[in-house]
């Protein structure tokens, strides 16, 4: 592919293969769209922990790889001098740091809550009536608790939302 | 892959003035640049989510909160259905983004005017579809600082879930604003054929970097508020 402002002949001769790569990369970015629906409804099911992990790293991966063809591709950034390609994708390299460092922060934050927050780490075993059964509460509160969660609680009345 | 042929084998001479190192026009350059800051943003606001997400021991099933779409009966359970319209409205549009660039390089007005039309209604569809979701959500009882939908295993929900669906997808939403506007305005400057007379049609490329980037932002905040 030419460069856009290289107002030149071969435009016509290089038509046929833009149009090709537009098709090419649409189709791409729908199938890997699917894909990702996909496994977004076939997770709805699954309660295992590690599978519904996977998945979610499969999921991550699709997005990265649809996120670089439309960058390459439709934002034409794959076309352009490598210098220009260095400039924008050096800094972004940042998200790296930016993403390792701020959820490692979080996910130490809730594990320094559970160990010296008792209130906290309670709040996470109390489940509570949905709304629209609210005044059904008191009847199924026995049947609602978790194995070895602790003791019920219901929802504050007064309390419309947490 | 990259087009080095076209820049010069020699690092001095192409530095050295007279030519554009980065074989751009200056518009398109200062757009990248933008719309790296830009990234940031939205990533600064995307990570906080993750890590208040990663420090809270419950979270709502994304797929209990977005289970409507328009006209559907009371209580109906179809998630991601409404979400995939929109995702893929956001992709079409983008597709004719690309099409009126290519129509433009080849100084076809017909093809960018056709391109720019279908373009502005995919966004205006993707912001009416936004619309809906938010009327919805809210007449459930969601909007910031209220959040009615229980923690997936039961237990209560703070409001972080919905102060960040609202804050970035209200963001993004309005992201896709701009750029109707953007796109409206270069349609107009097409029909009076502004961009005949400059001789070249940068300015639609440049709206549609920006216009890109906006469907770039969405292929993140759809993967992480609806699927993961």
């Amino acid at each position: 592919m030419s460069h856009s402002h290289k107002a030149d002949a071969n435009h016509e001769a290089n038509n046929a293969a833009v149009m090709a790569e537009i098709k090419k990369v649409t189709i791409l970015l729908s199938v890997l769209t699917i894909v990702e629906l996909i496994l977004g409804f076939w997770m709805i099911g699954i309660s295992s922990a590690a599978l519904r992990l996977a998945i979610k790293g499969v999921i991550i991966i699709l997005m990265m790889s649809k996120a670089f063809y439309i960058v390459a591709y439709f934002m034409h950034l794959k076309h352009e001098v490598k210098n220009m390609i260095m400039t924008i994708i050096v800094p972004l390299s940042l998200f790296v740091w930016f993403i390792a460092a701020f959820l490692w922060d979080g996910s130490s934050f809730k594990n320094l809550r559970n160990t010296y927050n008792p209130y906290f780490k309670e709040q996470a075993t109390i489940k509570v009536e949905k709304k629209e059964a609210e005044h059904e509460a008191v009847k199924h509160e026995a049947v609602k608790h978790k194995s070895g969660a602790g003791e019920v609680k219901k929802k504050p009345a007064d309390e419309k939302y947490y | 892959m990259s087009t080095t042929t076209t820049a010069s084998p020699n690092e001095a001479k192409l530095w050295g003035g007279g030519k554009s190192p980065f074989n751009l026009e200056y518009g398109k350059v200062m757009m990248w640049y933008f719309l790296m800051s830009d990234a940031f943003t939205f990533g600064a606001f995307l990570i906080s989510y993750g890590t208040v997400r990663f420090s809270t021991n419950g979270w709502p099933d994304s797929n209990e909160v977005f289970r409507s779409f328009p006209f559907a009966p009371e209580g109906v359970h179809a998630p991601l259905v409404f979400v995939s319209i929109m995702t893929f409205i956001l992709i079409v549009s983008s597709v004719t983004m690309v099409l009126a660039v290519h129509a433009g390089h080849n100084m076809d007005k017909k093809g960018v005017v056709r391109n720019m039309i279908l373009t502005i209604i995919g966004g205006i569809a993707f912001l009416s579809c936004q619309a809906w979701e938010w009327n919805h959500l809210f007449h459930e009882g969601a909007w910031w600082g209220a959040n009615p939908f229980l923690n997936a295993d039961g237990t209560a929900s703070s409001t972080n879930f919905t102060n960040f669906f609202f804050t970035i997808t209200g963001f993004h939403g309005f992201h896709v604003f701009s750029g109707v506007l953007i796109n409206i305005i270069m349609l107009i400057m097409t029909l009076l054929d502004k961009f005949e007379q400059r001789g070249h049609y940068l300015m639609i490329e440049k709206a549609g970097l920006y216009w890109h980037f906006v469907d770039l932002v969405w292929v993140f905040v759809f993967t992480i508020f609806y699927l993961l």
